[in-house]
């Protein structure tokens, strides 16, 4: 995927808290000419496009924003909503600064543009960025758009800009009374040179900034009304379904009832593609019923076929591999002298650790509509993290120009990191290819079972532990070798003796002050297309660290919490934040001890520095019949300064959602080169009943802004590990949990 | 064969065994109801049969003509449909929000059935999944509606 590295920098190497350069965007160039503040046409987008393309490093405000004459706002939004509020947080920004209530905004995911490279100069929505990399720019674009109406208003009514004020939605002048809404004076504002310089509101004067906003698109997903891309529909069009080889390296070769599957109702065409076949019909069932009755002779790939899936690769043959292979690996982190510290420790503890493949499972199937235009061009329905990049992919799919590519980003049902460009895990390449051949538009949607077979799944992982303990009991060297590949530089390069900071995140940029530390990267390639999991790295990394750390707080015969507390006692944005969680949860107690309801209990607690956030996590646990039950988890989290409470404490819910599933239930198992679960009764996910109560607490440290959405998961599967270990006295190494039988208590 | 839907009678020339979920989705083009696994695990294409909670992917057409469907699109022509959305909004119920529609459905059709649902019977009822972990935000919404 070399397209890709060129364009996009890893995930991890993007600057963590500053905002984009704002001295190199000169922002909002006034020579750009014509500003189209105010019409609030339909297909105003596309003009903005084209221009956008002309214009790197001047993004424009005509491309974010659109007020209307009934001075409600559309915003065109770098970032795409699945779920994680970015819309919302988006409006809240832009509204702030442009004094225009928030819930007046429509928000939708921008096209392709120069305009929307707002995350360190480019655009994605993922990694925790969206509103940590923008916020500055947001801003700058709702205060740009305030001025000029303020500016418009001053010419219409002859008065001195200064004797304007504005009131959300329109501009006052005090001396005689007079108002202007903003949709009176749009249109004057946009034929206005863009200021180059704006005074940004005081924080202290935030009205809708740091408040719990309601959620903008919270009545429309009660309702129906939202419309995911598998909802698309445009005129004339077909639609269409895939069955994929069994295995990844399989090609599609003859097929025994082609007559047959073709007479099947509703069926207009059958395809051989890369990998799988289709059938294009009149309704998707129809397609669906079809092409799974095709009975193809799949054929094995030619010998040196790139990323050939093993006939005989399985997940516990993976397991053994990653086990076996030798370190030292490349280095990540070195402070002292691991090594010999450990020859010299009093105790030294040693443990191994993994964690399985991870589907996705976002409940939206992958889709994509394509449509072929009579000019050449191409309009794709996609759920996508990131325009451009599907963009020039799409392009190379379709053998056009990029710019001839229209790309459309519907908001998500859900995606936890399943929409980047994944290659095998991607349908538009197919829908364009199907749309091409029967010269109609075709939605394709793949069935849940083909998105098991297809998704791109969280690595597995595995690492080697070893720590050293002093003569009273306390940590003074710690060696980490985590085994495997990360899903980082699989798709973005991967640079020779570099650590992939996606394998070894989580456990390398801990906290705590263990004076001797080598944490290195033992790259084994993973036969598998993996990708990027909520929280990626840092969801089965900090599982192994936390937990090790408890192993070695037993070592040496310390109270996890307390030994946490004393090697953070240098670092008081932590020590707070465990302080917080602990105090939330009624004052640390690790039992095990007796609930009012009889049973008998635990309590565990881990740390995580995920995505630029501190946070802290306990969870408290019982066992039923063998199985783990989590009754509640107390988070506290710090991202230094934030934008809506209220979806910040969804966020939490939700990761601790999918942290908990993954630590109780997932598990992707593979047999001869496939995926065995092919929907969620093999692979069971979260239900209502096993979902324990959340309590968050915000810490607002005033450090440089964090990610909300992954950094909640990461503590999960430790603290709720490590509980367990408090309570049965059996050591979780390897997830899920419904693996293992605890002793009843 | 007459698909009633909403109050509507449909004429839908399909064969009686495709699922109810794609004659309301591709065939009557309304999409609130939504596909998510198709082996009636995840309850996102939940609909009102005669007022009953019904998983629309694995319903054949044929065997529900001339009863009484409900889809999402009519939630709010009903009193309790219409406090239930209510209550979504008020509880801020949604994230991604592909699951929903189900799952205002689902509540719909306990809150209706049993206007007092103690906690064991929302437990009971609410069983479809939210990869988002909205759970605990839809027990809340539900007691809100019991609680009147």
């Amino acid at each position: 995927m070399n397209s890709m590295s060129h364009e996009f920098a890893p995930v991890g190497e993007l600057p963590e808290e500053k905002p984009v350069n704002l001295s190199r965007r000169g922002f909002l160039g006034a020579s750009l000419g014509a500003l189209v503040l105010g019409v609030a046409l339909p297909g105003a987008g596309a003009k903005a496009q084209n221009a956008a393309a002309a214009a790197k490093s001047a993004p424009r405000v005509s491309a974010f924003l659109e007020i209307r004459t009934d001075s409600t706002v559309l915003l065109r939004s770098p970032f795409v909503e699945g779920g994680q509020g970015v819309a919302t947080a988006m409006a809240q920004i832009v509204g702030e600064e442009l004094d225009m209530d928030p819930a007046r905004f429509t928000v939708e995911c921008a096209p392709p543009g120069a305009d929307y490279q707002v995350v360190g100069g480019r655009r994605f929505t993922g990694g925790s960025f969206s509103v940590r990399s923008s916020y500055e720019t947001m801003r700058r674009v709702g205060a740009s758009a305030r001025q000029m109406l303020l500016q418009a208003a001053a010419s219409r009514l002859k008065v001195p800009v200064a004797s304007l004020t504005t009131e959300p939605g329109r501009v006052r002048h005090a001396a005689s009374g007079r108002t202007l809404d903003y949709g009176a004076l749009a249109a004057d504002a946009a034929a206005l040179p863009v200021p180059e310089n704006v005074t940004l509101r005081a924080d202290k004067d935030f009205r809708w900034i740091g408040k719990p906003m309601a959620r903008l698109d919270a009545r429309d997903k009660s309702t129906g009304k939202a419309a995911y891309a598998i909802d698309m529909q445009v005129d004339g069009m077909l639609r269409a379904a895939v069955q994929h080889a069994p295995r990844l390296d399989l090609e599609p070769g003859s097929f025994a009832n082609e007559a047959e599957v073709k007479a099947m109702p509703g069926v207009h065409s059958i395809h051989r593609l890369p990998g799988a076949v289709a059938v294009v019909a009149d309704r998707w069932w129809h397609a669906r019923r079809a092409v799974e009755a095709l009975q193809v002779t799949w054929t094995d790939a030619a010998p040196g076929t790139r990323r050939a899936m093993p006939s005989d690769f399985s997940s516990e043959g993976r397991r053994a591999q990653l086990s076996a292979a030798p370190g030292p690996g490349i280095a990540a982190e070195t402070v002292g002298d691991a090594a010999a510290t450990l020859k010299g420790a009093a105790k030294v503890v040693t443990a191994t650790y993994d964690a399985p493949y991870l589907a996705h499972g976002q409940l939206e199937p992958p889709s994509a509509l394509a449509r072929w235009n009579e000019d050449g061009s191409l309009d794709l329905w996609v759920p996508n993290q990131a325009p451009e990049m599907f963009q020039v992919l799409a392009a190379k799919a379709a053998g056009i120009p990029p710019e001839k590519v229209k790309i459309h980003s519907p908001m998500l049902g859900g995606f936890f990191g399943r929409h980047f460009i994944y290659e095998t895990a991607n349908p538009f390449p197919q829908a364009i290819l199907l749309s091409k051949a029967v010269g109609r538009p075709v939605k394709l949607i793949w069935s849940r079972e083909e998105e098991f077979l297809r998704d791109a799944l969280r690595p597995m992982g595995f690492v080697r532990f070893r720590a050293g303990l002093d003569a009273k009991g306390l940590p003074v060297a710690l060696d980490a070798e985590a085994v495997g590949e990360g899903p980082r530089d699989r798709w973005f390069g991967r640079k020779p003796d570099a650590a992939d900071g996606s394998a070894v995140e989580g456990i390398s940029g801990k906290p705590y002050a263990i004076p001797n530390r080598r944490v290195a990267h033992v790259l084994v390639d993973d036969p598998a297309i993996i990708g990027f999991w909520r929280s990626v790295g840092h969801s089965m990394n900090d599982f192994f660290y936390e937990t090790f750390f408890d192993e070695v707080a037993d070592a040496g015969q310390q109270d996890p919490y307390d030994l946490r507390l004393r090697l953070l006692a240098d670092k008081p944005r932590h020590k707070t934040l465990l302080q917080a969680v602990g105090d939330l949860s009624g004052g640390w107690k690790r039992g095990p001890f007796t609930a009012p309801d009889g049973s008998k209990r635990a309590r565990g607690v881990a740390m995580a520095s995920p995505f630029g956030s501190e946070v802290a996590t306990i969870a408290e646990v019982s066992l039923r019949g063998g199985a783990v039950t989590v009754h509640d988890v107390w988070v506290a989290i710090d991202p230094g300064r934030i934008v809506n409470p209220g979806i910040i404490e969804a966020q939490v819910n939700s990761a601790v959602a999918l942290g908990l599933s993954s630590a109780l239930l997932e598990e992707v198992v593979y047999a001869k080169g496939v995926p065995q679960a092919r929907n969620f009764d093999g692979y069971p996910i979260l239900p209502p009943d096993r979902m324990p109560r959340v309590h968050v607490r915000i810490v607002e440290s005033g450090a440089p802004m964090g990610g909300i959405g992954e950094p909640g998961l990461p503590g999960v599967p430790p603290a709720v590990a490590n509980a367990v270990a408090a309570l049965t006295g059996q050591r979780v190494r390897s997830l899920p949990l419904s693996k293992m039988k605890f002793g009843a208590t | 064969m007459d698909v009633i839907i909403n109050g509507k009678t449909h004429q839908v020339q399909t064969e009686d065994d495709t699922p109810l979920l794609w004659v309301i989705r591709d065939e009557l083009g309304m999409t609130g109801t939504k596909y998510g696994c198709g082996i009636a695990q995840c309850g996102a294409c939940t609909v009102l049969i005669d007022g009953q909670a019904t998983r629309s992917c694995i319903t054949p057409v044929g065997s529900v003509a001339g009863q009484a469907i409900t889809t999402i699109e009519a939630v709010t022509d009903d009193a309790v449909g219409r406090r239930v959305v209510e209550a979504w909004v008020a509880n801020q119920v949604p994230q991604c929000g592909y699951c929903q529609s189900g799952q205002v459905m689902a509540a719909t059709a306990l809150l209706k059935q049993n206007p007092k649902p103690s906690e064991q019977d929302i437990a009971a009822a609410m069983v479809n999944l939210c990869r988002c972990g909205t759970y605990n935000a839809i027990a809340a919404a539900v007691r809100q509606v019991a609680q009147g």
